[in-house]
């Protein structure tokens, strides 16, 4: 399992993996939003935690197609099928490594385009931990939607349109945990709260539906 | 000519010649049910006085409720067939997922638009983003893609099975419109015909009501058993198809 997460996480950030260009998308899509809503700071560090968040997910989406792909191109998804650990144990392994290498990134690379939003240290702290908890929700979301669209040729957009739906309450609650952490009057742990509890639930179903789609969708 | 009997027997499998038999026989009763129920509960909609304060606009309701019960009660449809495809590997089970989705969309396209023509009025504004209206948004995008994964995919089988896991994890969603009106305080009012001691609807709103909502019901049925026939017919269609150009094949090779 441990070789299997180092494994993922070296593929990941060597050459041809996602993980530098994930960070990189991030930035340029912050990067687009005043050259559309215009260079009004005040604007920008009202919308700010909003901001950084679409571009998070965007950004985690981007990614997800690869998941399991490049396994199965090469074959190893299949030796991955046979062995005697759970597949969802596996899966779970899987989701792990794809967010250490494409999700905390993000998470770290947020902090930077919170500057360029102009949002002040409690927001930029309050998005940054919204953050790192809940991109591991839009993986293990994403390792759903990945492992049904593993076999389709040309699943990426697909993928993303599958699991937007999804993904939208795990929005809500980042960006309404970020901004309670700026406004006085709406507290900050309820939304936080349920959003650990969206990841945890995501955690199980995650994991258990990727396997699921895995074991149907091989050949 | 043993591939063809391999080919009819898996077409055969678990019996669609049996369920397109029952269908020919249930689908005219069931559409004339339907026809009548609905030429009673539209009577009874246009029937009855307007609210004395929503006026006339009163009567979107007996459209918008039971079609939105509809959005909510197919894709439970669609998962218990999910369940049938993964756990029994029952071909009838792939068709009705399949058959239901595009059914489940339209319903639930007809709740928005009749939802957002009846909040122009009530309420000033076409669309608000609040927990109800959102939710039931993305119940329809939901749909859509599941659409778009079934066409995505060539082998039926395999579709049905990957396209059934992802409305599992799909279902999530409809205790989540189900219970949105009572967890966050919105702008779409709470259940109000079927809640603990009792509706709160006058009797003179909820009969025809009611009835429409019994008549959307026999419409769904009656279309996704149609859209079920359909999908049989159409898969036997493709696989003689498939069976008459191997055999064209064999032909021509021995011809040569």
């Amino acid at each position: 399992m441990i070789a299997l997460l180092l494994r993922d996480l070296k593929l990941s950030v060597r050459a041809g993996g996602g993980a530098l260009i994930g960070v990189l998308f991030f930035t340029t899509v912050v990067a687009v939003i005043p050259f559309g809503v215009g260079p009004d700071l005040n604007l920008l560090s009202r919308i700010g935690p909003a901001i950084v968040w679409i571009g998070a997910l965007l950004s985690a989406l981007l990614g997800l197609d690869r998941m399991f792909q490049t396994d199965r191109e090469d074959g190893s998804l299949d030796l991955i099928l046979m062995q005697e650990h759970p597949l969802a144990l596996t899966v779970l392994v899987k989701c792990l490594a794809h967010w250490l290498g494409n999700g905390l990134p993000l998470v770290i690379a947020s902090p930077l385009l919170g500057l360029f939003m102009n949002m002040d240290e409690v927001a930029i702290g309050a998005t940054m931990l919204t953050l790192l908890v809940g991109t591991p929700a839009l993986t293990f979301i994403g390792a759903v939607g990945a492992a049904v669209a593993v076999a389709l040729p040309r699943g990426g957009l697909l993928v993303s349109i599958l699991v937007l739906p999804l993904a939208i309450p795990v929005l809500i609650f980042g960006v309404s945990a970020s901004y309670a952490a700026v406004q006085d009057p709406a507290p900050f742990m309820p939304p936080f709260l349920i959003l650990v509890a969206i990841t945890m639930f995501f955690a199980v179903l995650g994991p258990l539906g990727a396997a699921l789609a895995l074991r149907n969708a091989g050949d | 000519m043993p591939q063809i009997a391999v080919l009819t027997k898996l077409t055969d499998l678990a019996n669609p010649t049996r369920f397109l038999g029952l269908a020919s026989r249930l689908l005219p009763w069931m559409a004339g049910i339907t026809a009548i129920l609905f030429a009673i509960g539209l009577y009874l909609s246009f029937a009855g006085e307007g609210d004395y304060q929503q006026g006339m606009t009163v009567r979107i309701m007996y459209v918008h409720v039971p079609a939105a019960w509809l959005s909510m009660m197919c894709y439970s449809v669609m998962a218990a067939s999910a369940i049938g495809t993964l756990v029994w590997r029952h071909p009838l089970a792939d068709v009705s997922h399949k058959a239901a989705a595009p059914l489940g969309a339209a319903f639930t396209l007809i709740a928005l638009a009749t939802g957002s023509l009846w909040g122009k009025p009530m309420w000033g504004t076409w669309w608000v983003w609040d927990a109800r209206l959102t939710s039931v948004f993305v119940l329809f995008l939901m749909y859509l893609g599941l659409i778009a994964l079934n066409r995505a995919m060539d082998d039926p089988g395999k579709a049905a099975r990957v396209s059934a896991v992802l409305i599992l994890v799909g279902f999530v969603n409809i205790p989540i419109i189900k219970f949105s009106v009572d967890w966050w305080n919105t702008l779409h009012q709470p259940a109000s015909v079927i809640r603990m001691g009792g509706s709160t609807i006058d009797s003179t709103f909820l009969w025809p009501l009611l009835i429409m909502a019994f008549a959307f019901t026999m419409l769904f049925f009656t279309l996704h058993i149609a859209a079920m026939r359909n999908e049989i017919w159409r898969r036997r269609v493709s696989a003689q198809r498939r069976m008459a150009a191997r055999m064209a094949g064999q032909t021509s090779e021995k011809g040569a």
